[in-house]
């Protein structure tokens, strides 16, 4: 393994995959692409591929889980075994158990859990491939996914990363800078309400550092709301994909 | 065009017409569902997608799950199962129902029309039988579509409804909770249920009813 310092973060003002400090990787959103879901959520975020897939309310199961005031909320992040150069052992890990409860807790304060007491809200992410900041790829697209569920909320959650390498603060990690950098700050935020709804960070900032990665992600965030709400505004435009469940006779 | 609006998306300074799918933050109205806004009368957000809450009043069709003397369990669309009391059949006929015949009367997986009678606070739903409709019998299909888009499918004071049992020779029975029953010839049912896709797709344009007369007779006459 490489040791911090032997690469070269920083080149011409540039990072090692050509993109300025302040720039993300390029997205794409497509709305709505399982049929059996109650909402879907496609997400690509650089080499990131994440699929959301959103079901109910519905039924909690198991019954001593419910809430008797409001719906309870179920996150899975998972990755899948080929999303990694290492092949992942596949089932939940201590890793992507932590990010679901993030995850959840990320979406929590948007979503208006008291309009359905008893029932359960359950979301799925499913990593195809990885490519560092995974876990806020997930959080966009179950936003999305959410919304397409028609589940009531008071606002989309965006989300992205901020760290630091070669002793710069940038946006939005890829894998090299995430595994060989200083530090790692995923934010989860109302966008348009600059809340912030979810905050980790690995490694050392100072307090100079931490509020300069925090404007970043801010504007960051701003950007990827807006595409987040040019996905959903769009599907509608076009036309809806068909949805019809047959029962049978 | 109706205007699309996504959860969070300003709607009004009107806090006072807030309606459903919106809510109220500092005399401001937002919305909280992904729909299209109704401005006539209340400010509303008409959700594209969503699941059925009952309501005291509301005819759906369920589907019966459960058989627990005394009651029947329901599936109606909704994220909570209903019941059945058996006394809503025993009351009808007179004849008593002994403890094991409850399947003679409805059997799992019989479709019933049913209203709403009660919902409380807990989210348990009583229903009660509609006697005068026959579900689940003779040649027909259900379908099943968002429960948001079925004043859509009956269109205003009931003229969209009117004109596809009319052009499609067939009945159709629209619930509450997005469960529709078409019955009537194999061919007349494949058309209805094309152009209720055609409805639920497009609920959120404008001159759909004119539409979907253009498209029915475009197929009369192709027959």
């Amino acid at each position: 393994m490489k040791k911090e310092g032997e690469i070269e973060f920083i080149k011409d003002g540039k990072r090692v995959d050509g993109r300025s400090f302040d720039e993300l990787r390029n997205i794409k959103i497509d709305v709505g692409v399982l049929k059996r879901a109650d909402g879907s959520c496609y997400f690509e975020l650089g080499n990131n591929k994440v699929l959301a897939a959103v079901y109910g309310p519905r039924e909690m199961h198991p019954r001593h889980a419910q809430d008797a005031k409001m719906a309870v909320v179920k996150f899975r992040y998972n990755m899948a075994p080929f999303s990694v150069d290492d092949r992942k052992r596949p089932g939940p890990d201590r890793r992507s158990v932590e990010i679901s409860k993030v995850s959840r807790e990320a979406l929590d304060p948007v979503i208006l859990r008291e309009y359905y007491p008893k029932a359960a809200i359950e979301v799925y992410v499913e990593i195809l491939q990885s490519d560092a900041g995974t876990r806020t790829a997930g959080i966009n697209a179950a936003s999305v996914a959410l919304a397409d569920a028609g589940v009531p909320m008071r606002d989309l959650v965006s989300s992205v990363a901020v760290g630091k390498v070669g002793g710069e603060i940038v946006l939005d990690l890829n894998a090299v800078e995430d595994n060989y950098g200083e530090a790692d700050m995923p934010i989860a935020m109302i966008a348009r309400r600059n809340t912030i709804t979810a905050l980790q960070m690995d490694g050392n900032l100072t307090k100079d550092e931490f509020e300069k990665g925090l404007k970043l992600a801010m504007k960051a965030c701003q950007q990827i709301y807006e595409l987040q709400r040019t996905a959903l505004i769009g599907r509608y435009n076009k036309g809806e994909s068909a949805k019809l469940k047959d029962s049978g006779t | 065009m109706y205007k699309i609006v996504i959860p969070g998306d300003f709607v009004s300074d009107d806090a006072k017409r807030a309606g459903e799918g919106t809510y109220v933050e500092e005399g401001k109205v937002y919305a909280t569902t992904y729909g299209v806004v109704d401005d006539k009368g209340d400010i509303r957000v008409v959700a594209f997608n969503g699941k059925y809450l009952p309501t005291r009043g509301d005819v759906v069709i369920g589907k019966v799950i459960e058989i627990s003397f005394p009651y029947w369990i329901v599936d109606i669309a909704s994220p909570y199962e209903a019941r059945i009391h058996m006394s809503e059949i025993s009351t009808r006929g007179g004849k008593r129902i002994e403890f094991g015949d409850m399947n003679t009367i409805l059997d799992l997986d019989d479709l019933v029309a049913v209203n709403v009678l009660n919902v409380d606070a807990l989210m348990r739903i009583d229903l009660g039988l509609k006697e005068d409709l026959q579900i689940g019998r003779g040649n027909g299909r259900l379908i099943e579509v968002p429960p948001t888009k079925v004043p859509r499918i009956i269109g205003r004071k009931g003229s969209m409804i009117r004109m596809l049992k009319d052009k499609c020779n067939c009945f159709i029975f629209v619930a509450k909770n997005g469960r529709i029953w078409i019955k009537g010839k194999t061919k007349d049912i494949k058309l209805a249920s094309e152009v209720i896709l055609m409805i639920t797709n497009e609920a959120h344009t404008s001159g759909l009813t004119d539409r979907v007369a253009e498209f029915l007779d475009s197929v009369k006459t192709e027959r």
